[in-house]
């Protein structure tokens, strides 16, 4: 949640017209390392006053923040619609179970397998299993426009809960499997070996998992971030507006689309890792199209092509059903299941659904977007009313607060 | 090669379906540049309407609700979401028809539960034989229909102004409005008949030998999917081929289940997407869709 907090700041630096940016930077780019370093001690004492369930939240949440970064670069950036982001996620929660996991009997038919190789191996291979997959998949995609791609993928994540159900001996098959404790050099990140006691608050799996979280997450964020300032991002970002002029400038689209593809996968691969430890087991139906569109409603909802953006929907997405089920009693309309009133689940599923209609109509730019107009309202003349029309209705990624042409310039 | 008979009309039947939802599809790209991913959603909602309402109102008065009612809310998205977007970028098009279609679904399987509703076919579950070949009636009637309805189709796509004119405006629409023609009408009516499309494929697709309305419907209608694009999604007879294609594959590889086991069970699923996958492999832009060409 760093990155939500960094998220306006780095916003703050688009803010469009150049002349009255420059006397503005200058607080800011004071106030910027002030608020992260503070977001950051905030997060890393956390744990020791907030309660398991935000713990455990705040894991899945960084989780999906990293499968979230990962399809924005590949549906925000270079504007190739996926739906076979759950397909991936399952390579990497399945690799990760395999090679990690334990062989045994599964008690009712099938024995299980599990190489059972140390888990950071698993993780390493895990990501990499998905890129592969991605890769392998990606000379279909860089020859699929636009949508028959989005149709296309929809049948990946149809193939891959297929596969889930019937790979027994892997996957656990149709009741699925529970996922190894993960632990990194000997250091268990489960219950306890070694019992941990810090300023005697006991530090059990979800505190162990949190910091995990954080680091993957930022870890992600930076990459991601560090990529689409790069000469690569800016041939994606050529890419998503014209793929005629992209390749008149010597970007080679075949190549990159099939680049960004792996990238994405990797993430997903990472992201597909922490949701198994996240919740500690596997089956087909957490892998199923529900999760595709779930993640596509997140970089919608945080903005196409913002970094940011779609740490903020990931976060938004995955924690509000959560939430919804924690404080069921407390809210209205919204019941714990079997009483008569809306699940939580549900309840969130149709706000999901609306906010993606009314961010699409009236927000292209998504809460990224938000926050950017938000920031710089004070300049609103400056920018002048033509902006409402035609940059909302030519492309829901103009204002990509992560990836402005000449950002990299004006800052140094 | 009874078996294979059987299996291949069976698959003719459902592919026969399939085609229906797939040119609604197809329609809905031509008309208004849109990909629709509320079409499964929207079938769902036609047949759940016409499985509630067939106890109390009866059978042929359901039928005609149910397709009222489905064309009426395609009409609505038209109307409300899609209209509002125009010129707007496909894939905010795709998403926010996705974004339609969590909301429908979420009501419809909430409404629908864990049950599975009936619907009360007076042709009911039985089965014919043709020259020892057998399908049940349902599917058999289904085809008739079908078969009418994409005939009409098509005669209406050639000949009546509608028709011309939405060709018109999928060539190009900017020409075509300079001609006069009213864009916003002609994507109107062709939601409208994309959902009375998925609506009558709905009331087959919940009968035998499906036992009746449940959420399970909605995947079987995204198969419609894959059938689209194989045909080519800007090419109505593509949606035609596609569907039956898809039709009997899926018939096929759920028949010969037993020499196909080692693909797994349930693979009669999985099988249409596998077979869209090849194709668009060899041909990224379907069987029968207009390839993009990029000038400079």
């Amino acid at each position: 949640m760093s990155d939500t907090l960094s998220a306006p700041a780095g916003a703050g630096r688009t803010s469009a017209p150049p002349a009255g940016a420059a006397p503005r930077r200058s607080p800011l780019r004071l106030l910027k390392p002030l608020l992260l370093l503070a977001a950051l001690v905030v997060l890393l004492a956390l744990p020791l006053y907030v309660e398991e369930f935000w713990l455990r939240t705040g894991f899945a949440v960084a989780g999906a923040i990293v499968g979230a970064i990962g399809l924005n670069l590949l549906v925000g950036t270079t504007g190739q619609l996926s739906l076979a982001h759950a397909f991936f996620l399952a390579v990497g929660a399945v690799s990760y179970t395999f090679i990690s996991g334990e062989s045994g009997g599964l008690g009712t038919r099938a024995a299980l397998r599990g190489l059972e190789l140390p888990p950071i191996v698993g993780m390493v291979v895990g990501v990499l299993l998905a890129g592969l997959a991605g890769l392998v998949f990606s000379p279909i995609a860089a020859r699929l426009r636009g949508i028959y791609l989005g149709v296309a993928s929809l049948g990946l994540v149809f193939i891959g809960v297929h596969v889930l159900n019937t790979w027994t001996p892997v996957t656990g098959g149709f009741n699925g499997r529970s996922v190894p404790e993960f632990s990194l050099f000997g250091f268990s990140f489960g219950n306890d070996d070694p019992q941990l006691f810090v300023l005697g608050v006991p530090f059990r799996e979800a505190e162990r998992l949190w910091y995990l979280g954080i680091v993957l997450a930022l870890v992600a964020y930076v990459f991601a971030r560090n990529l689409l300032r790069s000469r690569p991002g800016r041939a994606l970002q050529t890419l998503r507006d014209s793929e005629v002029a992209a390749s008149v400038m010597g970007v080679n689209v075949q190549a990159y689309k099939a680049r960004v593809f792996l990238v994405s996968s990797m993430y997903a691969g990472l992201s597909g890792v922490m949701y198994a430890l996240s919740i500690g087991s596997i089956a087909p139906e957490s892998f199923g199209l529900t999760v595709s569109i779930l993640y596509l409603a997140m970089i919608v909802l945080g903005g196409l092509g913002s970094v940011a953006g779609a740490a903020l929907g990931a976060a938004f997405v995955t924690a509000l059903p959560l939430v919804f089920q924690q404080f069921a009693d407390v809210l209205p309309l919204v019941s714990a299941p079997g009483e008569g009133g809306v699940a939580a689940g549900i309840a969130a599923r149709y706000l999901f659904g609306l906010a993606i209609i009314l961010v699409v109509l009236f927000e292209p730019g998504g809460l990224a977007g938000f926050a950017n107009r938000f920031r710089s309202r004070g300049h609103r003349p400056g920018r002048g009313s033509p902006s409402a029309g035609p940059a909302s209705a030519s492309s829901t990624t103009v204002p990509d607060p992560s990836d402005p042409p000449a950002q990299g310039s004006s800052t140094r | 090669m009874t078996q294979f008979l059987s299996l291949l009309l069976n698959g003719i039947s459902l592919g026969a379906i399939y085609a229906l939802i797939a040119l609604g599809f197809v329609i809905i790209f031509k008309a208004s540049e849109v990909v629709s991913f509320t079409h499964g959603s929207l079938l769902l909602l036609g047949a759940y309407t016409i499985a509630r309402l067939s106890d109390t109102i009866g059978f042929l008065p359901a039928v005609l609700v149910g397709v009222l009612v489905t064309a009426v809310a395609a009409l609505l998205v038209e109307r409300f979401i899609i209209n509002r977007l125009r010129g707007a970028p496909v894939i905010s098009l795709a998403i926010v028809t996705i974004g339609v279609d969590i909301i429908l679904l979420t009501e419809l399987i909430r409404q629908i539960g864990p049950d599975i509703l009936n619907v009360p076919h007076p042709w009911g579950g039985d089965s014919v034989r043709i020259g020892g070949v057998g399908i049940s009636e349902n599917r058999l009637i289904a085809m008739g229909v079908a078969a009418v309805l994409i005939i009409a189709f098509f005669v209406a796509f050639k000949y009546s102004s509608w028709g011309v004119a939405m060709r018109a405006s999928a060539e190009d629409g900017e020409a075509a409005a300079l001609m006069g023609i009213r864009q916003g009408r002609v994507s109107a009516l062709a939601w409208v008949v994309a959902g009375l499309l998925a609506a009558v494929a709905a009331l087959f697709l919940v009968g035998a030998p499906t036992p009746g309305v449940s959420a399970a419907a909605y995947t079987v209608a995204l198969r419609a999917f894959p059938a689209a694009i194989l045909g080519g999604l800007d090419s109505t007879g593509g949606a035609l081929v596609g569907g039956l294609l898809i039709g009997i594959t899926e018939a096929m590889a759920a028949g010969y289940q037993e020499q196909l086991s080692f693909l797994g069970r349930g693979f009669g699923e999985v099988a249409p997407y596998v077979v869209m996958i090849i194709v668009l492999l060899v041909r990224p832009s379907g069987l029968f869709g207009t390839k993009e060409l990029t000038r400079v």
